[in-house]
């Protein structure tokens, strides 16, 4: 049995005593995509949510690479190595395609606002490694020719992608997609999808993602997990998932 | 290609090609520099010294400094009265108490003050967002300016509130006269705008063009907030107070907090506004403006009614008249006059690259 990234145990979550997330458990194992689907409002952004610091669990524990990890701040849980996309991509809309992704790698800068200033040999050196590794992923994600492009003024497909670019940037050691093809077309469906499998192929990003489009989970995903109200009904590789009683009875109601 | 297409794919050019800085831009930049420091002093007499040049490089370096906090940051700010305030008095007193230091680094020190009373004003924007920490700058600049005059030790217990500023000398060649304010204005106002230029497409500016559009994804995604949020009102308020002590020695030669009061503060941020928020340009173009209308507004009614309008008269058309801009330019062109400019230019560039008017390139 492979080892685990990701030990998510008992965790629960409500908002003024509405129970988003009940004692939810699940497993993601290293180097694996994993989807977490269920209908609206049965807790998926809350645990993505829950991972990076957004929101506070109630209970539970949560262990990640080897550490518990506890009530986090945002800031913290990218510095451990989690990385996010967004549903609406929060892209910086004045920024350049390149400047966006290399927002990703701020946290990880060493100079001091007069290395900066005065652009001395540190804030060039750090300069150059980070357009390296900028040019490295624009190049992976086919968002080269858009480079310098003022990032709100392209197309909403793209400009998921290049969500995508800024977290993965940081290379971090999960990555939690919130909705990574809400609004695509077929097309962009299939090359975002791609672009998430080879992050995980040549990267070896662990990634957690939440989608609706079922066809695009059962083709993408190694591991699904179904919630319903805040409980998780169903767990297991795509094939099992798919016919499994309760997830059917999730989506599609009880027979009577 | 219908005509608002056009001009939504010119500005996106125009945005574009600002982060590169392209030859031509380059050109200009020299060109502009070249004419301020070889041919301005061939030309210019006392009265452009005085009532243009020097006005207008201190205004714009005000301008560039609130448009680091609130045009690359997003914090907005209405201290930059009181941040040019603290540059002037600290610059008056390294000058008085610590003579050894040469006039360079006796700004460079009056700036640095003002950057970190800059700082300590800033705390706030750690925990308000927004218009609201407009209200908290606004106490700053009443608080600062209450101090100068309270405390007498900032003014080394002048009688008058106004204090004469000490003689100007650096190497020891005389700067009073107005030739020499305008070169120590002119290379003040282009080694802070290089720097500030340096800063901004750095990673610092890059975080606070982040944290500007986007503070939540930003913070989410690991950028550094706060540090962005205090560094852009630290150096806002330095570049501030660099020009504020060169309003008491260059322009005025006197130090007095009057001349740095709530009015100073929204003259700066009219001038970003007018000129362009997020530009460094912005702040010169919105400068030249702010400094030139009132003299050209006072040229015109002389010419139309003959007599001429008095000063008071002036300075009320001149509210209504940039009342009226500042509400058109915030609905038409958020961007100001430097996206004008940038549109004005790219349109040029592609009339002399299409001989062929009905041709698609």
């Amino acid at each position: 049995m492979p080892e685990p990234l990701l030990d998510v145990l008992d965790v629960s979550l409500s908002f003024r005593g509405l129970k988003a997330l009940d004692a939810l458990s699940f497993s993601v194992t290293r180097g694996e995509i994993c989807a977490l689907i269920g209908p609206n409002g049965a807790g998926k952004s809350s645990v993505l949510n829950i991972l990076n610091g957004v929101y506070r669990a109630d209970g539970g524990a949560i262990v990640f690479d080897g550490g518990r990890l506890g009530q986090i701040r945002p800031v913290t849980a990218a510095r451990r190595g989690i990385g996010r996309t967004f549903q609406h991509a929060a892209l910086f809309g004045g920024l350049s395609v390149r400047d966006n992704v290399l927002a990703g790698l701020s946290r990880k800068s060493r100079t001091t606002l007069l290395d900066d200033a005065l652009g001395l040999p540190r804030a060039r050196a750090e300069t150059r490694g980070c357009l390296a590794a900028a040019d490295e992923i624009l190049g992976f994600l086919d968002l080269a020719p858009h480079r310098d492009r003022l990032v709100s003024t392209l197309p909403y497909g793209l400009q998921k992608r290049v969500d995508l670019g800024r977290a993965l940037i940081a290379k971090p050691k999960l990555l939690l997609l919130d909705e990574p093809m809400a609004g695509m077309n077929g097309e962009e469906k299939r090359a975002m999808a791609r672009f998430i499998r080879s992050a995980r192929d040549t990267l070896g990003t662990t990634i957690v993602l939440i989608e609706h489009d079922i066809g695009v989970v059962l083709g993408l995903s190694d591991h699904v997990v179904v919630l319903d109200y805040g409980r998780k009904v169903g767990d297991g590789p795509p094939s099992q998932v798919r016919s499994d009683p309760a997830v059917i009875a999730a989506y599609l109601g009880k027979p009577q | 290609m219908p005509p608002a297409a056009a001009a939504l794919d010119g500005r996106a050019l125009a945005a574009t090609s600002t982060p590169a800085g392209s030859p031509i831009r380059a050109a200009g930049i020299l060109a502009a520099l070249a004419i301020a420091a070889v041919a301005v002093p061939v030309v210019a007499d006392d009265y452009w010294y005085n009532a243009i040049l020097i006005p207008f490089l201190i205004m714009a370096l005000a301008g560039l400094g609130l448009n680091l906090t609130m045009g690359f940051a997003g914090q907005a700010s209405l201290g930059t009265g009181a941040f040019m305030a603290v540059g002037a008095y600290a610059t008056y007193n390294l000058l008085l108490r610590v003579p050894v230091l040469p006039l360079p680094f006796s700004l460079l020190g009056g700036g640095l003050i003002a950057g970190l009373v800059g700082l300590v004003v800033g705390l706030p924007s750690l925990r308000i967002r927004g218009f609201y920490l407009v209200a908290p700058t606004l106490a700053a600049q009443f608080l600062i300016a209450w101090t100068f005059n309270q405390v007498g030790w900032f003014s080394n217990y002048a009688t008058s509130s106004a204090i004469s500023a000490p003689h100007l000398a650096l190497l020891g060649r005389d700067l009073s006269s107005p030739a020499g304010r305008y070169a120590l204005t002119l290379a003040s106002v282009v080694v802070v705008t290089a720097v500030a230029w340096r800063l901004v497409r750095s990673r610092t500016g890059r975080d606070w063009r982040a944290v500007r559009d986007g503070e939540t994804a930003a913070a989410i995604i690991g950028v550094p907030v706060s540090r962005a949020k205090l560094s852009a009102f630290f150096v806002g308020a330095a570049v501030s107070g660099v020009a504020g002590a060169l309003w008491a020695f260059a322009y005025l030669g006197t130090v007095d907090a009057r001349s740095f009061d709530l009015d100073r503060s929204f003259q700066a941020m009219f001038i970003i506004i007018v000129g362009g928020l997020g530009s460094l340009s912005g702040s010169f173009l919105g400068a030249a403006f702010i400094v030139l209308t009132p003299i050209l507004l006072s040229h015109l009614s002389g010419t139309i009614l003959g007599t001429g309008l008095d000063g008071g008269q002036i300075a009320n058309l001149q509210r209504v008249v940039f009342g009226a801009l500042i509400i058109g330019f915030l609905i038409k062109e958020p961007n100001g006059l430097a996206a004008l400019l940038g549109s004005l230019v790219d349109r040029l560039r592609r009339l002399a690259h299409r001989p062929d008017p009905l041709g698609e390139d």
